[in-house]
């Protein structure tokens, strides 16, 4: 665990940011101070990527990456699409099944362990929760949304489950506008709702590690600022792993940025120093300051 | 609005626009009104669909008015409905007292299709679901045309399979005296509407989309969770269709049924039973009649009920779909 006085500088830190920036969203010029690195270095990782390529088929889409997630912390992952971000997410809860002929090489450790030898799968994915790109609003109440995965899980109390659900769409700053209608289909909610369902969702299995791929791609900047307080929020309890196509999403909210280009991952390092230009490789300083991408 | 000033200024606007519209409309005069080939080709296609779509329309009242037109002055006049529907008794050739009642024929076409569907909905259930969500790759694809080359097997084939294999086996598995029964023609009509079932209850489990699959796998749940718990509640509607349908083949089918099921007018009381169906009395008996005869519009009566039934349920499967879609 992460020391108190870490998550008092956090807070402070969240609430000056919020207002020049509600309008920085469309990237090009946010100003705001770059959120502070985490003290976060010296616990075991959360995960670790160890030359990890992927290919479908022959074709190869990401090619020997290595970076480790600590504990706590929001890890962001940029670069252009077709730069193998999505690809990588699904290796790291091995949903590859639904990919025929996708195959992954080199070693993934999640807490300690390499997921291949997770023999019960389904443990992972719960320990792993994951956010679409567009918002899957299971054909399912907007309650059962969220208490499928402790019912899953073998949850049976109801006034377990009603807990649960209440916290989760708390904290995924929704319950406010679903709680009068817990039974309607989660799949009529407004594009954004159901963003924020899926979170709520994903928050539901208790994950250790979260993972968002491009969620706001498909909810309006309001949705997307409310979201991204929620996940400042969420660094206290677990990992993130943020994958964006906004530059300054991972700006405002990562601690430490990767910038994978064609399946290349070219750059880890503090989120700070990647965009105040303090970069190994220049074409990551072009991709950040928009030249290009 | 409202006041006359502003409908006066309205109207000086309208004007206004309608003169320099035809300032425009006057040099754009051939491209405005051309009537080029497509233009031709769209119209001639429209009325060509039309065509299609209502002649639909033109088939199924057209049956209804020669099948009622056929039937109905008989149910109206000398056949007691009375009878009709609680007399066992079917026999419209006796020469001192023919009595029409379809209640044995009823009780035989919903036995069998009963027991069919008994055996036929989890047997196709389960073909569909393991075809749509778990079989991959070659086993799939040959699952799938095996199912359809089973569907396309004629009805006389089946009746054949009834007739020749069913009814020994059964004589000698169950050590009854006749094997043509309720118990073999609803295998065999099981056997017959599995396949269209399982194809569209597959096809209904292939319409929900992948992004449930793995929003629900990505949850941490198994297979079977993802298939119980989110695609059955999904592709609901098309299941539904998919036995409906079923029970509408069961309904209709006549050859195979009349061949296995022992055409003897009886009301089971077990499943060794031999029973006889509204379809099959129909097949077997009009080529015999005097065309205008008292048991030539019995059989029309006995088609006019098969038309109703047939056309309840599908009315109870556009309903209940409904009812599912609106919540």
């Amino acid at each position: 665990m992460v020391s108190d006085s870490g998550h008092l500088s956090r807070f402070g830190h969240q609430d000056n940011r919020k207002s020049p920036q509600k309008n920085g969203l469309t990237d090009a010029g946010a100003v705001g101070t770059p959120p502070e690195p985490r003290p976060v270095a010296g616990d075991p990782p959360k995960l670790v990527v160890r030359n990890v390529s992927i290919s479908y088929g022959k074709k190869m889409v990401l090619r020997d990456v290595s970076f480790e997630v600590r504990q706590n912390e929001i890890f962001g992952i940029i670069g252009p699409s077709g730069s193998g971000k999505t690809s990588l997410l699904r290796a790291l809860n091995r949903m590859d099944f639904f990919v025929p002929g996708m195959s992954v090489q080199g070693s993934i450790l999640f807490g300690g362990r390499e997921v291949r030898m997770w023999r019960n799968v389904y443990a992972l994915r719960r320990k792993i929760g994951v956010v679409f790109p567009l918002p899957v609003g299971l054909p399912l109440s907007v309650y059962d949304n969220v208490s499928l995965a402790p019912r899953l899980s073998g949850v049976r109390d109801p006034r377990r489950l009603d807990e649960i659900v209440e916290r989760c769409l708390q904290r995924a700053a929704l319950w406010d506008e679903v709680k009068d209608r817990l039974n309607s289909l989660g799949s009529l909610l407004s594009g954004g709702q159901q963003q924020r369902l899926t979170i709520a969702r994903a928050l539901s299995q208790e994950p250790d590690l979260l993972l968002l791929d491009e969620f706001s791609i498909a909810v309006d900047p309001v949705t997307t600022m409310r979201i991204e307080d929620v996940l400042q929020g969420l660094r206290q309890e677990m990992s993130i792993i943020l994958v964006t196509n906004l530059v300054q999403q991972a700006r405002r909210l990562a601690d430490r940025t990767a910038f994978f280009l064609m399946g290349e991952c070219v750059e880890v390092g503090d989120t700070e120093a990647i965009f105040s230009g303090d970069v190994k490789d220049p074409r990551t300083r072009a991709y950040v300051e928009g030249r290009f991408g | 609005m409202g006041s006359p000033e502003s409908a006066e200024v309205a109207g000086a606007v309208e004007g206004a626009g309608v003169a320099e519209g035809a300032g425009v409309a006057a040099s754009f005069a051939e491209d405005a009104d051309a009537r080029t080939m497509a233009w031709y080709v769209d119209k001639g296609v429209e009325i060509l669909v039309f065509i299609g779509g209502v002649s639909a329309i033109i088939f199924i009242f057209g049956i209804f008015g020669f099948v009622m037109k056929e039937g109905a002055g008989f149910i109206a006049g000398s056949l007691d409905l009375g009878e009709f529907f609680t007399s066992p008794r079917w026999a419209p050739t006796s020469s001192y007292n023919p009595t029409y009642g379809a209640l044995a024929l009823i009780a035989g076409t919903a036995s069998v299709t009963g027991l069919a569907m008994l055996l036929a909905v989890p047997f196709s259930l389960g073909t569909a679901i393991y075809i749509a969500e778990f079989a991959t790759g070659r086993i799939r694809e040959i699952l799938k045309v095996l199912v359809e080359l089973l569907a396309a097997i004629p009805s006389v084939v089946w009746g054949f399979i009834g007739l020749s294999i069913m009814n020994p086996l059964i004589i000698d598995l169950f050590n009854v005296p006749v094997g043509l029964s309720v118990l073999n023609s609803g295998i065999i009509l099981g056997l017959m509407a599995a396949p269209i079932m399982t194809t569209i209850a597959e096809d209904a489990l292939k319409a929900v989309p992948d992004t449930y699959r793995e929003a629900a796998e990505a949850l941490g749940a198994t297979r079977w969770q993802v298939v119980f718990r989110v695609v059955l509640p999904a592709a609901k509607n098309g299941l539904v269709a998919a036995v409906l349908l079923g029970v509408g083949r069961g309904f209709g089918e006549t050859m195979a049924v009349l061949m296995a099921s022992g055409h003897s007018i009886n009301i089971p009381t077990s499943v060794f039973d031999s029973v006889r169906a509204l379809t099959a009395t129909i097949a077997a008996e009009l080529g015999e009649t005097a065309v205008g005869s008292d048991h030539y519009k019995a059989l029309f009566a006995l088609g006019i009920f098969l038309f109703l039934v047939t056309f309840i349920i599908n009315l109870t499967a556009d309903l209940v779909i409904r009812g599912v879609r609106k919540r």
